[in-house]
């Protein structure tokens, strides 16, 4: 984040218990203005109880909520400029569309008039591409056209953040997938601050510009899905952001930027690392399927393992291959298209050689 | 053809059903309406709207029912929606079958039983005496209108509860999180989520509750002390004591003719007042 960027939310020691249950633990984060930040990790992580605390629904056992700059710890969730898209729309079934997405023009006071209040709606309509269903009823929508109501009834406040629960879980895929699209394009048309919720490590990957990783109420990561992707710290965020092979190792001899390990079959190793090591730590090494390299012959340079061809899955633009090393274990490698042609496939069964670009090892967190 | 006849015999069990608990008793009490009273008592066939003509006799009988009735309703549910509001917003789930049981435990005991004892707190002995300790003398509570709207209040009460703490029960609580995060106070979320949303339970209570009321002649005999009696204290007057029942049959279908019109107004309002939806059912 450059320094020229508004912060517009910020957490700042944030913890929430319920009885003995520590939903949340000490959340620090920051939150820029116009950007679009997820929340992602399993149920129960605590990032839907950070969006809650956000709102003003859950009011924190620990720490500060800032909202532009000023603690709303205790200011309720009507009184704080942010909207919400609830998980299943929460939309309000008496009411026709276009009542549904006026109720918040409508709860303030003074209360605009009748014209300015027709007339946002139907440019919130018009933008979520629902012109003319206003009269309508909520149960005569479909989930999609539903999700869309939603949307409108909370950007028509025109909040300083609008904070996505799930939005697209209730969602068939195709579905899903046009609404990423058009939520991103909405983002960036609106220029309002976006936080999502979400388990769909896809959906946090393709639209957020800054991903928060959660796991059991901590945050473990906070970055662009570039850098998640590429130097995640701890072996759950190369987990959950994309896949990966995780080799358990020890820290040989610790660098500021190649790390030695050894790994459990005895073979020395070098690596980026994830995070400051200390030399006789244990620590996990991480590689993507992707940069596996897979031959006939053992490469003259760089580390390289014998291994026999488990399984095999052809996917169109990628080989999947399951193989297994006599120290390592089981391995993923993913092979292009375009290598395989070159090279040939590789049968179940067959022996052949992994190997690697030391560039490529990131040494993380257990 | 055998289509119809497939339906036919489907529906057989409950158009006799109807029939016979329903419609012939109904023209039974149709056709006494014409007729005279013997000179012993009972029905002697004829044609004549003398009966009819007689109604005014029971006019007390008629407007306090079409008063008392009413204004139970009313009562009730001025009473029943906070309870069946805490019951399924506010109270804790641990709690919430206990305090369902209780306002059930009433009718484990009959309500002559009941109103015997609203006989004891209404008496001399029992509210006017706790008035008279503090100065206030002379308060007769038993046997006036008033003492039959708490007894028509008290005995239904748990009809009206029902019915709302259903409808409560049943609304979405993210609805009134939506409601709040849209800027509404929870005063102003309670009139324009909660209270439309809860409509058919309330319809279903109010409905229940009136029908009931209408046809009341237990509660009246007991707490109204034969001063303020009901169209159905005077049924039971015409048919079992004077045994004028060409009389109490034309009372009988003036009563259901007036509960017919009331309802059908009625129906009309609630499905105006909750939209188009067709959820609002008896029960």
């Amino acid at each position: 984040m450059s320094a020229a960027v508004r912060t517009i939310a910020e957490f700042r020691g944030l913890t929430k218990t319920f009885g003995p249950v520590v939903a949340a633990s000490d959340l620090n984060l920051s939150i820029a203005e116009g950007e679009f930040l997820s929340f992602l990790g399993p149920s129960g992580c605590g990032k839907t109880t950070a969006l809650r605390m956000l709102a003003g629904f859950e009011a924190p056992t620990e720490g500060e909520v800032l909202l532009d700059g000023e603690v709303v710890n205790h200011v309720e969730a009507h009184n704080r400029p942010v909207n919400m898209v609830f998980q299943h729309y929460a939309l309000f079934p008496h009411l026709s569309v276009f009542d549904n997405i006026a109720y918040g023009l409508r709860q303030r006071r003074p209360q605009p008039d009748r014209a300015t209040v027709k007339q946002k709606v139907e440019k919130v309509l018009e933008i979520v591409r629902l012109e003319g269903f206003g009269p309508r009823r909520i149960w005569e929508m479909s989930g999609g056209q539903q999700q869309r109501v939603a949307l409108a009834r909370a950007i028509v406040n025109e909040p300083k953040i609008l904070l996505l629960d799930e939005p697209m879980a209730a969602l068939d895929r195709k579905l899903r997938k046009e609404m990423q699209i058009e939520l991103q394009t909405l983002q960036r048309r609106l220029g309002i601050t976006f936080v999502l919720v979400t388990h769909d490590q896809e959906e946090a990957l393709s639209m957020s510009d800054r991903i928060c990783v959660m796991n059991g109420g901590r945050i473990v990561q906070v970055g662009t899905p570039r850098e998640l992707y590429d130097n995640p710290r701890t072996r759950y965020v190369a987990g959950f952001v994309g896949t990966s092979n995780f080799f358990d190792a020890v820290v040989a001899e610790a660098g500021p930027d190649h790390v030695a390990a050894r790994l459990a079959g005895g073979q020395h190793v070098r690596g980026k690392p994830g995070f400051a090591v200390k030399t006789g730590q244990e620590v996990c090494v991480s590689i993507r399927p992707e940069q596996i390299a897979l031959s006939r012959e053992a490469p003259d340079a760089g580390m390289s393992e014998p291994v026999t061809i488990l399984n095999r899955i052809f996917l169109g633009e990628h080989t999947e291959y399951l193989v297994r090393s006599g120290t390592l274990g089981d391995i993923l490698v993913l092979v292009p298209r375009q290598s395989e042609l070159n090279a040939g496939t590789f049968n179940v069964g067959e022996e052949a050689f992994v190997s690697w670009d030391e560039n490529a090892l990131l040494i993380l967190e257990q | 053809m055998r289509q119809l006849r497939r339906n036919g015999v489907l529906l057989a069990p409950a158009g006799i059903w109807l029939l016979v608990m329903l419609v012939l008793p109904l023209v039974v009490v149709f056709i006494f309406s014409f007729g005279e009273r013997g000179a012993a008592g009972g029905y002697v066939p004829a044609l004549t709207l003398e009966q009819y003509a007689n109604l005014p006799a029971r006019w007390t009988a008629f407007k306090n029912t079409l008063i008392l009735a009413p204004l139970g309703t009313l009562a009730a549910l001025l009473i029943a929606y906070p309870l069946a509001y805490y019951l399924a917003v506010r109270c804790s789930p641990k709690w919430r079958t206990t305090l369902l049981i209780l306002v059930i435990v009433p009718f484990w005991t009959s309500i002559l039983i009941r109103s015997y004892a609203w006989i004891f707190i209404l008496g001399g002995r029992g509210i006017p005496a706790l008035l008279e300790m503090v100065g206030i003398d002379e308060v007769r509570l038993i046997n006036t209108p008033f003492a039959v709207l708490v007894g028509i209040v008290y005995g239904y009460l748990p009809l009206m509860v029902f019915p709302i703490f259903v409808s409560l029960d049943k609304l979405d609580k993210r609805l009134l999180e939506a409601s709040s995060d849209l800027g509404s106070t929870p005063l102003r979320t309670f009139w324009q989520v909660t209270l439309p949303l809860s409509v058919p339970g309330v319809a279903t209570g109010c409905m229940l509750v009136f029908i009931l009321l209408m046809g009341e002649f237990l509660i009246p005999a007991i707490l109204g002390g034969g001063k303020v009696f009901f169209v159905g204290n005077a049924l039971v007057d015409l048919f079992l004591q004077s045994r004028n029942w060409a009389f109490g049959s034309a009372v009988a279908m003036t009563l259901v003719f007036i509960m017919l019109v009331t309802v059908t107004v009625y129906m009309k309002f609630i499905s105006r007042l909750g939209g188009q939806r067709d959820d609002i059912s008896l029960m």
